[in-house]
């Protein structure tokens, strides 16, 4: 491969962002400054380079980071150490929504603007007005943040210097007790006056409400978000430096927002993870039974609530036996598309072909969708310890742990955990001295729903852009670099632990003969308590809104997100299990239970839905890629509209809908017009 | 005489084509099948020497038990398979989606759409006047070739020829999401400052004529174009010894382009700058 390279070069804080992932430069052929005398003899490169390939995405983020966008003295600089062609290398920067290619801002305030947060487009207005296009700050629509149950939710993130100790995506390190203690100085948020203090502004207690801390601006140091360090960190040295900080507002207003967007170490703390869980604390639970009573940076604590027993259980047993109990109990993938898990577990160990790798989706990017973040943020060793499980079982030494970009807590605290359980030999070459050797990798994700799909998963850590591939073959054949790979989403993955400590048996006695096991879902919208809620499988939809304080002027309730489905608020009678959402022509899909009252207009939820998906398809496919935008521009002209001034584009949408759904590689396209079509059949929108 | 790689023996599989049984080898696809069957099946992004992408779904064919259609192009005929090609279903996807590429790009260079479009009753019009089509100027940044993506349906044809199936010169790629992807070379500037070798076998491999000659591009613009007078005569290109196949298409009596014959089995359409853009000489008369 003879690349070829322009004459741009980058600056000295894109070198040093770059080598901070990759390790300084050996030769002149890939990007040293001086040539050596050994330079002029042989050449380097080649096959050792381009193997990886993979950590494009986290060069991408390094540069991203340091300086706020990706410029093209950065952006070749980076394909020259990887030898990745400059073209692929912008190709693939270009393909995610948190990368920029042109010179912008280094802090940039995403607000949400998705069906959750329904005031987040005069939000973002309202922000972008009082910041003034003097200020140094880029505001941007977003889709989903997943914070929907405190909703109108907003990221600030503001690019500089790493904080020390905490790279943004690291390497797997050689030793790693080098990073434990200095990542357990800097843990944060979890601090117990920091609770008191939210706990005040419960979400529940009304959105429209200003949240109790909006007042206590410019308070300690201590009540940032993660890559900050130490208080006062920010202008380390005198040297007027910036440090690269991210701040989650949610529920933000135009104050709060604007100050956070001008000094982003000084917003207010997020509130604890276990405010998003209404039955924190309440017995009986089996997957967010941690949540709230555990210290999620203190492996000690977990494992003083339970923590690591299940991986004992399946030590014990044998992976053979591991997967028995799992296809025994009867789960279903929880990502939306219920396939048995066992059976793909069973699927992956059984291939000739190796390594196997495991891989687990935290790309949770569905409107709507907030409960694996909770896990992740208030159980981040339940996560760690179940892909431990599940790598042991399908023969997989290696685990990527695939997170949306957009959640720098859950960032924070599996890195943490991660770290720790490295640390005391719960990861490594000798997990529990049992002889089994398993990592954990993470990889961010930024800002692309598609890289959710499981093979546009695979094709965005392996440095490409993330489109999905064609099936078959399969990933349990020809996943993660081609190998066997067994992908499950975080829900899935925590089901594994009450397995093994209940017993398959027990376990399958719960829920319905179908569909076994607990049930999260994300319940938000015009609800009293939105948050994440637990039940078995087979509760209704009635008794979950019920729980969650359902609105008496209930117009409808979207199942599933963006790619599921409406019903009426007649209709909430409904089992929440695969086959009850199936028999009655809906889906369960991630979970996401978004209740709309009748002030909501309906015709606007269906653009953004429309809206979310025209942006948010990788272009790969002709259905997809123009019929998502064909779809958006209908529902423009009808938005106003109904009955006979409708028809004609309401066929329209179906013909096309139709041929989206028969025709699209992937589950997003095959899924973009579901939402829209049962808002016009059983909603009767446009009547 | 023309050698002809017989490959290694490979096994029929055996399966149920529109009804009849159909036997093909191992590996065939379906669109394999179909042609050896005599059906017409409409392709966009396949190409006889590329893998495909199936990014076009024009191809797609009922197979019975998927929940979606498959295209023909990529899907591997499986032993005991039932396949239809032609159902309304099929019917119903080709249609549309011809009609939403004909409503976003230009498709007037593109060999048989018309004839599609009327096969299939498709109307891209009824999109109404202002649905989203890409509008691109043609970029023209140097003398050998145009690229019009106003005519790209983004078939990822040029970006595999320039890749690792072909050139490996990796000078294009894809870029952008959604609707506003586009092909483009690095930081999307001009040709010239890429890593473009000017090989033109994307050129080769383009379904629309989003990328063509200058020549071409020019007398197209003039008027001039008119491949009814023109004459096309297969020789070996003279600048080397590998002995390449070139094919001048010669128009009162100039030569217009060069492509190469994708079925000679040392080169499969593939040509250098020189044997593809190199022939100015040969009608420098004075």
């Amino acid at each position: 491969m003879d690349l070829h390279f322009g004459d741009s070069k980058p600056t000295d804080e894109e070198r040093a962002a770059v080598d901070a992932v990759l390790g300084p430069p050996e030769s002149a052929w890939e990007g040293a400054d001086d040539r050596s005398d050994a330079d002029l003899r042989w050449a380097r490169g080649g096959r050792a380079a381009r193997e990886r390939r993979d950590e494009l995405l986290p060069g991408l983020h390094a540069l991203n980071d340091r300086v706020g966008w990706v410029s093209e003295g950065g952006l070749d600089y980076l394909c020259r150490r990887l030898m990745v062609p400059p073209a692929e290398g912008y190709g693939v920067a270009t393909f995610y929504s948190m990368f920029s290619v042109r010179p912008r801002p280094a802090t940039v305030v995403r607000v949400c603007t998705d069906l959750a947060c329904g005031g987040g487009a005069e939000l973002c207005g309202a922000v972008g007005a009082r910041l003034g296009p003097e200020s140094g700050v880029a505001v941007e629509a977003s889709p989903c943040l997943g914070l929907c149950e405190r909703a109108p939710a907003a990221l600030v993130v503001r690019a500089g210097a790493p904080a020390a100790l905490l790279s943004p995506t690291p390497p797997l390190p050689e030793n790693p007790l080098a990073r434990g203690p200095g990542v357990t100085a800097h843990r944060l948020d979890g601090s117990s006056s920091n609770a008191g203090q939210a706990e005040r502004s419960r979400p529940g207690e009304g959105v429209s409400a200003r949240p109790a801390f909006e007042d206590e601006l410019g308070g300690a140091g201590d009540r940032r978000q993660p890559q900050a360090a130490e208080p006062g960190d920010s202008g380390r040295g005198g040297s007027g430096e910036k440090t690269y900080v991210t701040a989650t507002l949610a529920p933000a207003a135009p104050d709060t927002l604007t100050q956070a967007a001008l000094a982003p170490e000084t917003a207010p703390a997020e509130p604890p993870a276990e405010l998003a869980v209404p039955q924190a604390g309440q017995e009986g639970l089996l997957l967010l039974s941690r949540i709230g009573k555990v210290d999620p940076s203190s492996l000690d604590d977990y494992r003083a609530h339970g923590g690591y027993t299940a991986l004992r259980t399946a030590f014990d047993i044998g992976p053979a036996a591991v997967i028995r109990e799992v296809t025994d109990s009867g789960l279903l993938g929880r990502g939306g598309a219920a396939f048995p898990t066992g059976r793909k577990w069973q699927a992956t160990a059984s291939q000739p072909d190796h390594p196997h790798y495991l891989v687990c989706n935290a790309d949770e990017s569905e409107p709507g969708t907030f409960k694996d973040r909770v896990i992740m943020e208030g159980d981040p060793y339940s996560l760690i310890e179940s892909m431990t499980i599940a790598g042991y079982a399908t023969g997989a030494h290696l685990g990527y742990l695939y997170l949306r970009g957009e959640y720098p807590r859950a960032l924070e605290r599996l890195d943490h955990a991660i770290a720790q359980a490295r640390a005391r030999g719960l990861l490594g070459d000798d997990v529990l001295g049992q002889g089994y050797a398993f990592d954990i990798e993470i990889r961010r994700g930024a800002g692309a729903y598609i890289c959710g799909e499981e093979t546009a998963l695979f094709n965005s850590i392996e440095g490409y852009r993330g489109e999905p591939r064609s099936k078959p073959p399969f990933p349990v054949e020809k996943g993660l670099f081609g190998k066997p790979t067994a992908e499950n989403n975080v829900e899935t993955l925590v089901n594994v632990l009450p397995i093994l400590t209940m017993g398959a048996e027990a376990y399958a006695a719960i829920g319905t003969d179908k569909s076994t096991g607990p049930k999260l879902f994300c319940v938000s919208g015009s609800v009293e308590r939105p948050g994440i809620y637990e039940l078995p499988f087979g509760a209704t939809l009635g008794e979950l809104l019920t729980l969650s304080g359902m609105p008496d002027n209930l117009r409808a309730v979207l199942l599933g997100g963006a790619a599921g489905g409406f019903v009426r608020p007649d209709e909430l009678d409904i089992p929440l299990t695969f086959e009850g959402t199936r028999d009655a022509g809906t889906t369960l899909g991630s979970g996401v239970v978004l209740a709309l009252d009748d002030t909501v207009p309906l015709p606007r939820v269906l653009l953004r839905i429309a809206e979310f998906f025209r942006d948010e398809s990788c272009g790969q496919c002709v259905p997809c890629r123009v019929g998502t935008v064909r779809q958006e521009e209908a529902l423009h002209r009808i938005v106003e509209r109904t009955g006979a001034d409708a028809a004609a584009d309401i066929d329209l949408l179906r013909e096309v809908g139709r041929t989206m759904r028969d025709a699209s590689i992937c589950g997003l396209g095959q899924t973009a017009w579901n939402a829209v079509e049962s808002a016009i059949d059983r909603l009767g929108a446009y009547k | 005489m023309t050698a002809v790689p017989l490959g290694i023996p490979r096994r029929l599989v055996e399966f149920t084509l529109d009804g009849q049984d159909a036997r093909v080898p191992e590996g065939s696809t379906i669109l394999d099948a179909c042609r050896a069957a005599g059906k017409d099946v409409p392709t966009l992004c396949e190409g006889d020497t590329l893998t495909p992408k199936n990014a076009c779904r024009v191809c797609v064919v009922e197979v019975e038990g998927a929940r979606t259609l498959a295209p023909a192009c990529s899907r591997r005929a499986e032993p005991g398979m039932t396949v239809l090609t032609d159902t309304e279903r099929t019917r119903h996807s080709r249609k549309v989606v011809l009609e939403l590429l004909a409503s976003s790009v230009d498709m007037s260079t593109t060999p048989k759409v018309a004839g599609w479009l009327k096969e299939y009753d498709a109307k891209p019009d009824r999109f109404g006047p202002d649905a989203a089509r890409l509008n691109e100027e043609p970029r023209v940044d140097n003398d050998l070739y145009v690229r019009d993506y106003d005519k790209c349906i983004l078939c990822y044809k040029c970006v595999d020829a320039c890749g690792d199936q072909w050139q490996n010169t990796f000078a294009i790629s894809v870029v952008g999401r959604g609707f506003d992807a586009r092909i483009a070379v690095e930081h999307d500037g001009p040709l010239t400052d890429s890593a473009c070798v000017y090989c033109g076998n994307c050129i080769e491999v383009c379904p629309t004529g989003a990328l063509s000659f200058k020549s071409e591009f020019d007398m197209r613009a003039a008027g001039t174009w008119d491949e009814e007078r023109q004459t096309e005569t297969t020789t070996v290109c003279a600048y080397c010894g590998v002995g390449c196949n070139l094919t001048l298409h010669v128009q009162d009596n100039d030569i217009v382009k060069v492509t190469s014959p994708h079925d000679n089995p040392v080169t499969h359409g593939n040509l250098c700058i020189k044997g593809r853009f190199g022939y100015q000489h040969v009608q420098n008369r004075d």
